[in-house]
């Protein structure tokens, strides 16, 4: 299996979700420019976190311009594995691959720090090696994660099982718990908690190496 | 012929107007700039000898002082003088680390001010060569009891936060305290750690006949201009409004202006000759400084200079501050390839000018020669001044026995004194700062030293921020070397060896004689201690005009040190393990309380002579306690400082990962558990490891042993005292945010 990691200006957990493949998992991995046009011979397209473009804007809507984009869009209706985290989530939601948006955290700071989640559908290929309501801890670190979306976007989520990650003490605000959702097909999945950042003991924490190796299955 | 603009005053004006006094020099040097040049000198010439004599850029006041540090060992690579400092960690590579402050901005503009602090001191590490790691902070402000302060600790951390998090660099450490005398002139030092393979090291220097001088990165505008001088002045009202002497910071630029440059240094080692950052005195200190280190002249076509704003003059474009940008030198013939880096990232690079043999400093605008002098007069041949110095007034007649607190309710005490804003816990700052980007931090904030693991080998390096203003203000020598030494209990706690020292002077007026025996005097206590430790001084900056209105700042040296952990099974944390483990403080505890957090919090203020302090004691200690976690003896460590033993332990229990209390037992006064007795750790020892441990560790007093639950119990000869530990954390926890709302 042979992953990509798509490398914008400003994107600084590239090199993270890199070492985590290729050191944890021990697959295949490389960096794609925002610069390039195509993907080629990749199975899974990780868009890592970071401040693409500076956050200039908005998160993520300069990004969703950028050359890579209609490649990773046409990858992901042709059903290719998608995984964005934090910043690779707010992209996501500006490119349309997911709904709603990420608003600024409800106390408008910044919070690093780990934070229990609750397996609400363990049925992606991103949580297949959780169990259903399971709870697991990973560090989120950003400034804007607070994820919002109208009601009628919401039931749609619930009904379809989109959502697959809940804070179990909600940090920033966001609607329903929400920390992390996949599309109705159910290969792009957007979580702002860092699953690359928990993949080592010697760093206390190998929860996000599960998460990354249910896209080995 | 050198000219003048016809809308600037001329020459002749400058010296009649003594327009240069309000650049902050004093006559007697302008006088000693015309000397230099047997002439007199234009408007920009007459700024870039302010701004290049100022404190700030050369030293004049503290070089008598800093040349009494211990600054070589074997482990040096690269001392004082260039970007930052460079010490051997083996295996071909290097640490490279440095500090700096930025007060003044940051008093003036507390966003930007802390915001380009971090920008500027990584732009120092990468300047060498290195992959910036890590970012650290000291931090003082006033009391929290004031809303000008509370606004500007929000607005300092955010801004600390805001860059460092953008840029991707982990901000891992550091330390927050609060005190009256920091009100008006708040602190804020700033280090950054990198990683150099040694085979890519840097120096700042422009050799070569005709080799290209480049500039990179951000456009030069009109913010910053006289910063350094602005950093040489003390505060008063009067310049309340000096904001045009403030830079804003761009994050993004840096990120992109840091992985151009790492690539030049990595791939284009043929072409580039020299590379600096453009901090301080921006242009005119870069290059001037560049050509100086290589004993060469330099002539810039400032019509080069890729400028943010029309009609900028010379004196504006040389010392302008603008952030994100660097200067180069590169090998004449080789500049296109640097270009091409440059434009991958979409960023400016322009040759501005040539490195000469004539050893002058030429600038040319619109076809005119506007500055003509020689490189060594700006950078050299600044005045060095001896400055007086007296005992200060509250030195004179101190109170030579020690404070004794008064303590009716010891839990209530201990509850009190974890609420003070300087004690309690720094969560609500160290949250806000991504400690975790890159995926290298084992020893997250809330600890002793950070540490972070060094990728692809089995070392980590440990690193801290330290100082105890109290103690310096009370005994400015012994402060000294209390501060040094102190950071080395954070990295031998971590299980790091300490491998040498950075600081941040930050003291009041030097031309003023009492505060300048305080920078004296500190100096002589750190050196001490860099000597005994071994830790000599590789970098650093001073900030010295810390004064509102003519009351100075506490003196207040901030040391930042790195230490090197020779394997990660020697990380040691400040959480207690398991339950029953044995509590041991290793070093004696004394009735030491003058400039303690409970004196300050029982009597209002500190006062009275310093304790004594023996320094080779604590090299004694700390090498006793390296000895102890390398042999694997030891389950968590901490060091005992601020709040004394009592907050050492409270600490470690609520850093547990799960609820584990103590069970003490104290035969001194119980007041003593307040006392700051210097060189001491509280460790934690296995039981079946207790006669090892004991063979090997003199020093060590048993006192108890950790338990289960939520108590913590302590029985004296003739008393007892509970602390009720969701109690005590619930205060230390909650204490920070609620003073800052």
């Amino acid at each position: 299996m042979r992953f990509a990691v798509i490398v914008f200006p400003g994107s600084n957990c590239d090199a993270d979700m890199y070492y985590a493949v290729q050191d944890q998992l021990q697959a295949e991995v490389t960096y794609v420019p925002h610069t390039a046009t195509q993907l080629n011979d990749i199975d899974a397209v990780l868009i890592p976190g970071g401040f693409s473009y500076g956050d200039y804007l908005r998160t993520g809507a300069i990004a969703r311009f950028a050359p890579i984009m209609p490649a990773i869009i046409d990858f992901a209706n042709n059903g290719g594995l998608v995984l964005g985290v934090c910043n690779g989530f707010q992209i996501l939601t500006e490119a349309g691959l997911l709904p709603g948006a990420l608003h600024e955290n409800k106390d408008l700071a910044f919070i690093c720090k780990d934070v229990q989640l609750t397996v609400a559908n363990p049925n992606t290929p991103f949580s297949n090696r959780f169990e259903k309501d399971e709870v697991i801890t990973l560090p989120v670190a950003h400034g804007e994660g607070n994820y919002y979306c109208d009601a009628e976007t919401l039931a749609q989520l619930e009904a379809n099982h989109q959502i697959v990650f809940r804070y179990q003490d909600n940090p920033n605000g966001s609607v329903a718990d929400i920390a992390g959702i996949c599309n109705e097909r159910g290969n792009v999945l957007g979580m702002m908690p860092h699953p690359e950042r928990a993949v080592e003991a010697i760093l206390g924490n190998t929860d996000g190496q599960r998460l990354l190796s249910s896209l080995l299955q | 012929m050198i000219e003048s603009t016809m809308t600037e005053p001329t020459a002749k004006e400058i010296q009649a107007t003594k327009l240069y006094q309000s650049w902050g020099m004093t006559t007697e040097e302008y006088t000693r700039a015309c000397r230099l040049l047997d002439r007199l000198p234009n408007y920009t010439e007459t700024g870039l000898f302010a701004v290049m004599w100022s404190e700030h850029c050369s030293y004049k006041n503290s070089k008598p002082v800093l040349k009494q540090f211990p600054t070589t060992g074997p482990q040096v690579l690269q001392g004082p003088g260039e970007g930052a400092g460079i010490v051997d960690i083996g295996d071909g590579q290097a640490v490279v680390f440095k500090a700096e402050s930025h007060n003044h901005p940051s008093a003036v503009e507390p966003y930007e001010g802390a915001a380009t602090g971090v920008g500027g001191i990584i732009r120092d590490i990468f300047s060498m060569g290195a992959q910036p790691i890590a970012i650290l902070d000291s931090l003082r402000f006033g009391e929290l009891n004031d809303p000008r302060t509370k606004y500007l600790v929000s607005e300092v951390v955010k801004g600390i936060a805001d860059y460092g998090n953008c840029i991707g660099i982990p901000t891992v450490g550091g330390e927050t305290t609060f005190d009256a005398s920091y009100t008006a002139n708040p602190l804020v030092n700033a280090m950054c750690v990198g990683i150099l393979n040694q085979a890519d090291m840097q120096v700042g220097q422009a050799r070569g006949e005709e080799n290209s001088i480049i500039y990179v990165g951000a456009k030069t505008g009109r913010d910053g201009i006289h910063g350094a001088t602005f950093a040489s002045e003390e505060f008063s009202d009067d310049n309340e409004s000096d904001r045009s002497a403030v830079q804003v910071g761009d994050p993004f630029m840096e990120k992109l202006l840091m992985d151009a440059c790492l690539e030049v240094i990595r791939q284009h080692q043929a072409a580039l000759v020299g590379i600096q950052d453009m901090g301080a005195a921006g242009l005119v200190s870069s290059s001037a400084e560049m050509a100086s280190k290589a004993g060469t002249g330099m002539i810039l076509n400032l019509d080069q200079v890729p400028t943010r704003e029309p009609n900028m003059t010379p004196y504006e474009m040389m010392l302008s501050e603008s952030q994100e940008r660097m200067l180069l030198c590169v090998r004449k013939g080789y500049e296109q390839e640097i270009f091409d880096v440059f434009a991958k990232y979409e960023l400016d690079a322009v040759k501005i000018g040539y490195v000469t043999e004539s050893k002058q400093y030429q600038l040319y605008h619109q076809g005119h020669l506007v500055t003509d002098v020689p490189v060594t007069a700006l950078v050299d041949d600044a005045p060095v001044y001896e400055r007086e110095k007296t005992l200060p007034a509250h030195l004179q007649n101190p109170t030579t026995t020690q404070f004794q607190p008064e303590i009716q309710d010891f839990a209530e005490t201990v509850y009190q004194l974890l609420g003070q804003a300087t004690i309690a816990s720094k969560r609500a700052i160290y949250e806000t700062y991504d400690s975790q980007v890159k995926t290298n931090t084992v020893v997250k904030p809330g600890g002793d030293a950070a540490a972070l693991r060094i990728r692809g080998t089995r070392k980590a390096l440990a690193m801290t921020m330290d100082g105890n203003a109290r103690y310096l203000y009370l005994d400015p020598k012994v402060g000294g070397a209390i501060a040094v030494s102190e950071a080395a209990r954070n990295i031998v706690a971590t299980g790091g060896q300490p491998l040498a020292i950075t600081d941040c002077l930050n003291f009041g007026n030097p031309e003023k004689p009492d505060h300048f025996y305080e920078l004296a005097e500190a100096a002589a206590g750190m050196s001490a201690a860099c000597e005994m430790l071994k830790t000599p001084v590789i970098s650093g900056n001073v900030s010295l005009y810390n004064e509102t209105n003519g009351e100075a700042i506490y003196p207040t040296p901030v040391v930042g040190m790195v230490g090197l952990i020779e394997d990660l099974e020697h990380i040691t944390t400040i959480d207690f393990k398991k339950a029953d483990d044995l509590v041991y403080v290793i070093g004696q505890t004394k009735d030491d309380f003058n400039g303690s957090e409970i004196q300050k919090l029982q009597a209002g203020a500190i006062s009275g002579k310093l304790f004594p302090f023996d320094l080779a004691y604590e090299q004694d200690i700390q090498a006793t306690v390296l000895a102890a976690i390398k042999t694997g003896l030891i389950q968590s460590a901490h060091d005992v400082s601020k709040g004394g033993l009592m907050t050492a332990l409270l600490e470690s229990c609520f850093a547990a990962k799960t609820e584990l209390g103590l069970e003490l037992t104290w035969q001194h006064p119980f007041a003593w558990l307040f006392a700051e007795t210097q060189s001491r750790f509280v460790v934690t020892v296995d039981p079946k490891q207790r006669l090892a441990f004991e063979a090997q560790v003199k020093q060590a007093e048993l006192i108890g042993h950790v338990s289960r639950g939520t108590k913590v119990t302590i029985a004296g000869d003739s008393q007892t005292a509970t602390i009720d530990l969701p109690k005590a954390k619930g205060i230390f926890e909650g204490s920070l945010p609620c003073l800052l709302k």
